[in-house]
This record gives structure tokens, sequence and C-alpha cells, in this order.
């Protein structure tokens, strides 16, 4: 069995294969290379497994690549897989998110894009459609642009029922019951540093939600400042920050495989945004964030440097693999749960993205 | 109106390879060109403009040598037998 690992980076993608559970790791040549890859997936759940990259052609502007022979082509439909209809007056920025759903929707990928918009495929990514139902929820206008821009980064489509969670920075945690029709923000106990009122409606800035593996009612969420957990599918959210260093991070990763279990990379903030003394730790939690256990064995010390929302991945072995990457180029792989990690490449670009997945 | 567009090398593989494209184009202005462009080659379109029809910020498009932010934009005139040439702008890291 192969492991594929896809690394998207601020100047090109990055297919790394292992062939010994996880052991060992070649990192192909680089694919895609000087466009900014800010999202990618890889959907196995078709005959041949799809890779979808959503890219940033700097002066030529965001597209949807897609490959379905591991990057040794890749294809971009004529018209833009993304492109916002003449009504709204919009234009795509950047692709943020880009989530295959389940294997029970084939062909169904949800893309999370800037500004602020949710859509959906029903082609395998070949062309999307903008979910009308966010885009005309009459708090979209207030929706402000976080630091990197204002994007739905986050999809989470449930596997058995329609329901459709997506995560905004900001605007915070929405909930569609009905595939994308209608929108309710989910943000109660979610707090907010950077405005008069610290428990508002919405308009948290969110940086990344995870669906535990036993509950799909029962969220994570690494705020701007918190870590979270909702058991009730986000309408109410408590914190599960004591135990660890600092309450800041970008992402939040939960196990498919192991109820309660669940990582974070906490960074020193507000301004600093860097490993506590320069030690870039994992957190893990078995017990659904009651408690945290530092990881640190094979992760350097020195290191200022951050880890971004979605360049932190789990796969979905029996034991879970998890990997990350850091801006300054380098990728992690545990194959334990994070006891131990191995370094799988450095001196990449920025790594803005990571996905893992098993090859049937 | 036949216009000559110049393209840069990194735009030439969505036109076969071709750096120089012959242009059919009714109407007299920028957006008119860009329209006939984007209708027979519309990867290229989309590099150049975005789908609001704004011509992308670090696309520079300049018409028999004058850069047409200067000229109108879209609107920019583009005479019959005219060249128009598409570039990158300075931009990057």
């Amino acid at each position: 069995m192969t492991d594929l690992l896809a690394i998207g980076t601020r100047k090109g993608l990055w297919l790394a294969r292992s062939d010994d559970d996880r052991r060992t790791w070649t990192v192909s040549a680089p694919h895609l290379l000087a466009q900014e890859v800010a999202a990618v997936s890889i959907d196995t759940r078709r005959s041949a497994p799809r890779v979808l990259a959503g890219i940033q052609y700097g002066h030529w502007g965001p597209t949807v690549m897609r490959s379905d022979d591991l990057g040794a082509t890749w294809d971009e439909t004529d018209h833009g897989a993304i492109s916002f209809p003449q009504d709204t007056g919009a234009a795509l920025a950047r692709v943020w998110q880009l989530r295959p759903d389940s294997a029970d929707r084939p062909d169904v990928v949800w893309a999370g894009c800037e500004p602020h918009s949710l859509w959906r495929s029903s082609d395998g990514g070949c062309s999307f459609e903008l979910v009308r139902g966010l885009h005309d929820h009459p708090h979209r206008p207030t929706w402000e642009p976080g630091g990197g821009g204002g994007a739905v980064h986050t999809i989470l489509p449930d596997q058995a029922t329609d329901r459709v969670t997506i995560a905004m920075s900001t605007g915070g945690v929405y909930v569609s019951p009905d595939g994308g029709e209608s929108w309710e923000p989910r943000n109660r106990g979610i707090t907010v540093t950077f405005g008069p009122d610290p428990l508002p409606e919405y308009g948290q800035c969110v940086h990344k939600v995870a669906v535990d593996a036993g509950d799909p009612d029962r969220l994570y969420a690494q705020n701007h400042f918190g870590v979270f957990r909702s058991d009730d599918a986000g309408r109410a959210w408590t914190s599960i920050a004591d135990g660890l260093p600092v309450d800041f991070g970008f992402p939040i990763v939960s196990s498919p495989r192991t109820p309660g279990t669940a990582w974070v990379i906490p960074l020193v903030a507000d301004m600093q945004r860097v490993p506590p003394d320069g030690r870039l730790r994992v957190h893990r939690t078995r017990d659904a964030g009651d408690s945290w256990t530092e990881l640190g064995d094979g992760l350097p010390d020195g290191n200022w440097s951050a880890v971004m929302r979605d360049a932190f991945c789990a796969d979905d072995h029996e034991r879970t693999g998890i990997y990350f990457g850091t801006r300054d180029g380098c990728v992690y792989a545990s194959a334990d749960e994070g006891d131990t990690f191995t370094l799988v490449a450095d001196h990449l670009p920025d790594v803005l993205t990571v996905r893992a997945a098993r090859l049937p | 109106m036949s216009v000559q567009v110049l393209l840069p090398g990194a735009l030439a593989s969505l036109t076969g390879g071709a750096k120089h494209v012959d242009v059919e184009a009714g109407g007299g202005t920028l957006a008119d060109l860009l329209d006939a462009l984007a209708t027979e080659h519309p990867m290229l379109g989309r590099r150049i403009r975005d789908e609001t029809g704004a011509v992308r910020r670090y696309v520079n498009v300049y018409v028999d040598g004058d850069d047409v932010r200067y000229q109108g934009g879209l609107a920019a005139p583009v005479p019959d037998g005219a060249e128009v040439q598409v570039l990158p702008s300075v931009a990057g890291g």
C-alpha cells in the first residue's frame, strides 16, 4: 500500500509517497511550480484518485487544477471551475479549501473561497456552483476579512445527513441543516478579543474546526485566542484550553478513528505568533480536551516558524498518522498519533496546506 | 477590425505556443477586443481579466505602446491594425 502526502506551498505542490507504512517518504519534484497552492485535496472515492489544487497564478489569478494521474498531468476547466455569477459583482480571490464529501456522495466536492463563499461541485470538482443560501445570508456583508483575507476556510459535511458546518475568518461557525439552503450562526461561548462585545452572535475569528471521530455533534475549534469544544453541533461551546501553554494557534485536527483524540500546535500571540520559547510542539488530547499532553519527539527547538490553519492533517489509518508543515518549509510526519515525528521535507517554500491519503 | 495581440511566454501555452495572436473584433475598444480574445481562448481570457471583466491588478496592457490605465482602461480605443501587448507587471517575491 502507498500513502500519499500532498504538500501545498506558496510556490508549488509537492507529493510525498511512502511504501513502508509511513516510515520513510520520497518527495517528488515540484508540481505547479511558482504557483501558490493554498488548498489541496486527494479524492480517493474515484477509480483513479483525483488531486485537486486551488492555486493562485500570481499575476494571472486563481483557479482550480485537477490531476487524475497523481500529478503527471494537470487539467483546468476552460471557463474556470469556480467563477462568481455576474449578478454578484464579485471575483474569486483565492481558493482556501477543497473538501470531498462522503463516499455516499461520490461526485460531491465542496470549496471554500475568498471572498467569503461556499461552493458545491457535483462533478468531482470540474465545476462548482455558488451556494446561494450562504451568499444571500443577511450577515454576509458584515463578515470582515482577517489578516489573511475573508474566506470560508473550513467545510465539514456530515457523513450521514445533509448538515454542513463551515468556519470563517471572520464570521465564525455557521451550520446548514439542509445541504446549504439555510444557515445559522453557532458561536455561543466562543470569545472575541478584537471587538467591544466578547461574546457576539457571530463575527468570531475561528481559525479551524474539526469533528470528533465518535460523535458527529462533537466539534473542536481553534479560535483566535481560545480552544473550544461543542457537544451539540456548535450550539454551545466551552473552553478546553486548560492544560495548553497558550491558547492561540491556527490548526486543530481530530482523529478520524479514535474518539476524543485531537491535536493543536500552540503559538504565542497576539503579535509574535511563534512556538512558545521557540519549541515547536504538538499537543494532544485523548479525552476531548479535558487534558493535553505535549509531544515533541522528533520536533525541533530553536524554531520560530508558525503552522498555518490548513497545514496540519490526519490520515485514516487505524493508528492515526498526523502531518504538518511550517512556514519555514519543513514537513513533519508521525505514524503513531504524535508520539514520534520524522522530517519528510525541508527547505520548501512556506507550507500552506497538507493532505494525506491511503491510495487504493 | 483586426488586431495583433502580443503575449508573454507564460501565456503562450494557452494559444498553442503562439506569442502573436490575430484577433478580429468589433466595437473598437479594449473591452471588445478582450471579449473576442476570450471567446476564442477562454483560459487566456481568464488570465487577463477576472469574472467581473476587470483587468487583473498585476497585468499590464498596452495599445500601440500606451498603458491602457491612462487611456480609459477597458474603454481605451483600439484602432484597426493596432498592436496590443499583454505583460505581467513588476510583482511577486
